[in-house]
């Protein structure tokens, strides 16, 4: 009888200073299915595939390849075995054409000359036999990111690869090309390949996977079979207690503007053109605006020009009536802005300081936290810092103390949005509050800003999460590239509808 | 909840210290094996005089006298290593601190000898003088994003040769070096307050030392218990969230600079206004005095008060390596050794992850044997 496993990683542990990453943890991928592997933020998920590829060598436990122990020292190891990886952000030269992305590393030559036509031929049989559309001629600058997620996968598909790996591989699409891609993986495990798909996401593990391992805190849990599990299961699993999916609200009861934006222009960084052109919108008391779009497309600088991270091009901000599109960003902070930043490490917290200390980052110049002379009120901080530990549940090794960097991403999360929503602000601007976060911290930071919106605050919420989106938003306004191409109510649309107009595909009054 | 006891070992001060002394240790031991192989025959007795220094000398009023010296010239390192920990704490690295430092010398010396000030004055000029120099450097990196390394080691040469300039009319006649402070303005001197009698007389023992030493602790106080210490070492962990909350960066950027070169040049001040040193107005070298200051900044672990220690420390190998038989070993022996020290500095993260890494695994041990004695105890 065959080996029934395509490739086996038995009680791998890897340490790192003060944390068991890894801690006994066995996965075991059957030849020709798709296994999923769940996991919070943290949960010791890209630890357990740096191991499998060879970037980390575990303390204890052994790698099988066809029940064979097998000892991977580098990613070149790895891939001798066939094993390829997707990652969640694509390894691609943007300047190359899909072909040649796909031959990198291993161009057919002869004489030390390319013999690209070959590649081509196996490149568009391969392309044929998966149904994976791409133009292998077109530059990838020039191409959607769901054929870049195509050329990525014919990249390994191009190495004979048996096992491949997806890393958070729906994070970047449009609810169309998600479909896509769980048709693509079902042809692929249908041809004998055998497929790792990581995800937090329970809809899609559901929709495609056969079976799914679970890791909490760097501990296994389980693998379950799909068919015989429930979502709640799942979840109950991931998180170790019981979640609510739906996010419970009363319709809004939107009162006076709180932020006016006419004909915002921001510049791009990337390329000479604007990130965002001549954008108008307004965000009332008592509503939660959602910035729906697919990453990249401008909602980015759109929020560094409301919060004065960048200087607008053209354009007019009000808050409250007053003018602002000048204001420093100090000024629209204690004005009543508070900003949830889309990245919480480059933005949103000093991680080499303590959580008190970034508990304070947006007050510590108040006459509560320092004196006259300039020294910091060491006591009041600590006592305020204790008293949003306490009220918004952060949990950390030490309390006050503890140094930010050590703290789980959803805890550090919910420090940010416990010192934005403590200051309270008139204005709540949320950048994908809950990325990468597990099922419980979302389903807490998701209540928190519904409960902003009833006590009166203006909401502008940007996501890319869909489901977001359509949960907790009472106007959806579709960004696509740099414009405002839709507004849209969530109870009259549908996810598809959301992603015709994320894609470009409609927009209003065209 | 119950508070963990924790390590004595786990305490960020007592590592870095551990760290410092495990450098200073192997930094002795590679010095020694270099002198042995340079000239085996004197190695053992030339690394003992380096770490004796002062101690020497057998008579206990000698000893005194040459340690009082030793402090004399730790006070501008240490002003300069607290120079280079300021700016980089708020995230810049200024080796413009010998630049600055050379500024201070120009300040200090022609205040005194061309205007006959008193030393506060001469004091101050000094500061201002680094101050302005430092807030070049800034300005241009606000302003112009010029990179601080490179402006700053610009400014070194401009500085060295603008004082040369500046000092060369204030010099003996026949000699480039800078008229006494004793012969032509004593006023200009820093009062001693009978600290030199401590010290077997040492006139130039003055209230330099013990000025730098306050300034050190002034320093901590700014760093972390000052809304401006937040500032600054806010911006130097993470300037985006500095920006992001507010605070000004350019702003902050231009003060750190300024006051890291007030603190170097003030420590050129506290050396020259005691007439220990004369400026050698033809010297075509920047002093290594702002660039020991770095070596000083990280030997003491970035802490002003490790900066005391550290300072001392290599002023203490530096002045000891002036014994060593030069028959033997070239003078530049303890600087060799003292830069070995500085190298292996760079194992400071090393040690510490190691320690943290075993002491990891002993509380993991400690633990499991706790959780078997447990589940023993259940079992019965």
């Amino acid at each position: 009888m065959e080996y029934p496993y395509a490739v086996e990683m038995l009680n791998i542990t890897k340490r790192f200073p003060g944390i068991v990453a890894n801690d006994n943890i066995t996965l075991q991928l059957k030849k020709g299915e798709i296994h999923a592997l769940l996991g919070e933020n943290g949960a010791g998920k890209s630890t357990l595939m740096s191991v499998l590829f060879g970037l980390y060598s575990p303390e204890e436990g052994v790698i099988k390849k066809d029940g064979q122990v097998v000892e991977i020292k580098d990613p070149n190891d790895a891939n001798a075995l066939g094993i390829g990886m997707v990652h969640q952000h694509f390894k691609l030269v943007e300047c190359f054409s899909v072909l040649d992305n796909i031959i990198m590393g291993v161009e057919p030559c002869k004489h030390g000359f390319l013999q690209k036509g070959e590649a081509r031929e196996k490149v568009l049989a391969l392309s044929e036999k998966y149904g994976l559309h791409v133009d292998p001629d077109a530059l990838v600058e020039d191409i959607t990111v769901g054929m870049q997620q195509r050329t990525e996968i014919l990249k390994m598909l191009y190495r004979d690869n048996e096992i491949l790996i997806f890393d958070e591989p729906t994070a970047v699409l449009t609810p169309q090309e998600i479909k896509e891609l769980m048709q693509i993986m079902k042809n692929l495990a249908a041809e004998g390949k055998s497929i790792l798909f990581i995800s937090h996401k329970l809809n899609e593990i559901m929709e495609v996977a056969d079976r799914c391992s679970v890791l909490r805190k760097g501990k296994y849990i389980g693998t379950v079979e799909i068919k015989n599990t429930t979502r709640e299961e799942l979840s109950r699993m991931m998180v170790g207690r019981d979640v609510e999916f739906v996010v419970h609200k009363e319709p809004a009861k939107p009162g006076k503007t709180i932020l006016e934006v006419e004909g915002m222009t921001v510049a791009s960084k990337s390329h000479d053109n604007n990130a965002v052109k001549g954008v108008s919108f307004q965000a009332r008391a008592g509503e939660i605006v959602c910035i729906a779009g697919i990453d990249g497309n401008g909602q980015t600088e759109l929020v560094y020009g409301l919060t004065g991270l960048e200087p607008l091009k053209e354009g007019k901000i009000t808050l409250e009536g007053q003018d602002i599109t000048h204001a420093s960003i100090r000024r629209r902070s204690t004005m009543g802005m508070s900003h949830i930043p889309e990245d919480r490490h480059k933005h949103g917290l000093v991680l080499d300081y303590t959580l008190e200390d970034n508990m304070v980052l947006q007050r510590y110049f108040e006459p509560q936290f320092v004196n006259s002379a300039g020294f910091l009120k060491r006591k009041a901080i600590r006592e305020y810092a204790a008293k949003l530990i306490g009220q918004y549940d952060v949990r950390s090794g030490q309390g006050p103390v503890t140094v930010a960097r050590s703290m789980s991403g959803g805890n550090q999360q919910k420090a940010i949005i416990a010192r934005e929503i403590d200051k309270n602000p008139e204005l709540l601007i949320a950048v994908q509050p809950t990325r990468g976060l597990d099922v419980g911290a979302i389903e807490y930071i998701h209540r928190q800003i519904v409960a902003q919106r009833d006590a009166g605050k203006a909401v502008l919420l940007v996501s890319l999460e869909l489901d977001e989106v359509m949960a907790l938003s009472d106007r959806i306004l579709v960004m696509y590239e740099g414009e405002i191409v839709g507004e849209l109510d969530p109870k009259a649309t549908t996810v598809e509808e959301l992603g015709l107009y994320m894609a470009g595909a409609k927009r209003e009054g065209k | 909840m119950k508070k963990e006891k924790t390590s004595l070992l786990r305490n960020g001060a007592v590592q870095s210290l551990l760290a410092s002394l495990l450098c200073i240790l192997i930094g002795l031991v590679v010095g020694y094996v270099a002198l042995l192989v340079i000239n085996p025959a004197g190695a053992g007795e030339a690394i003992l005089t380096i770490i004796k220094n002062f101690m020497t000398y057998s008579k206990s009023t000698a000893q005194l006298k040459y340690l009082g010296s030793t402090l004399v010239k730790t006070a501008p390192l240490l002003m300069c290593s607290l120079s280079v920990l300021f700016a980089y704490k708020a995230g810049l690295f200024n080796i413009g601190a010998a630049g600055q430092y050379v500024a201070g010398v120009g300040a200090s010396l022609y205040c005194a000898l061309a205007w006959g000030m008193p030393w506060y004055v001469c004091l101050l000029a000094a500061i201002v003088a680094g101050a302005l120099l430092g807030a070049v450097s800034g300005l241009l990196k606000a302003y112009c994003n010029v990179n601080e390394v490179i402006s700053c080691i610009m400014l070194n040469w401009i500085s060295l040769y603008l004082v040369n300039m500046l000092l060369s009319t204030v010099k003996e006649e026949a000699s480039p070096y800078t008229l006494t402070l004793s012969s032509t303005n004593p006023g200009a001197i820093m009062p001693s307050l009978g600290l030199g009698a401590l010290f077997s007389k040492n006139q130039y023992v003055t209230v330099a030392i013990p000025l730098a030493i306050l300034v050190a602790v002034v320093v901590w106080v700014i760093l972390e218990k000052t809304k401006l210490g937040y500032e600054l070492r806010a911006t130097g962990c993470n300037k985006f969230a500095a920006k992001y909350c507010g605070m000004k960066e350019k702003e902050n950027l231009i003060l750190t600079m300024a006051i890291s070169g007030a603190l170097a040049s003030m420590g050129a001040a506290l050396l020259y206004l005691t007439g220990f040193e004369q400026w050698q107005c033809t010297q075509s070298a920047v002093p290594a005095m702002g660039f020991n200051g770095i070596a000083a900044a990280f030997l003491g672990g970035l802490n002003p008060l490790g900066s005391i220690l550290s300072s001392y420390f290599i002023q203490h190998i530096t002045n000891g390596g002036a014994y060593v038989d030069k028959t033997m070993y070239s003078a530049q022996i303890s600087d060799f050794i003292s830069a070995l020290i500085i190298y292996l500095c760079g194992f400071v993260l090393f040690f510490k992850v190691t320690l943290n890494g075993y002491l990891d695994r002993r509380d993991e041990k400690r633990k499991r044997a706790e959780q078997t004695a447990q589940e023993g105890g259940d079992a019965e």
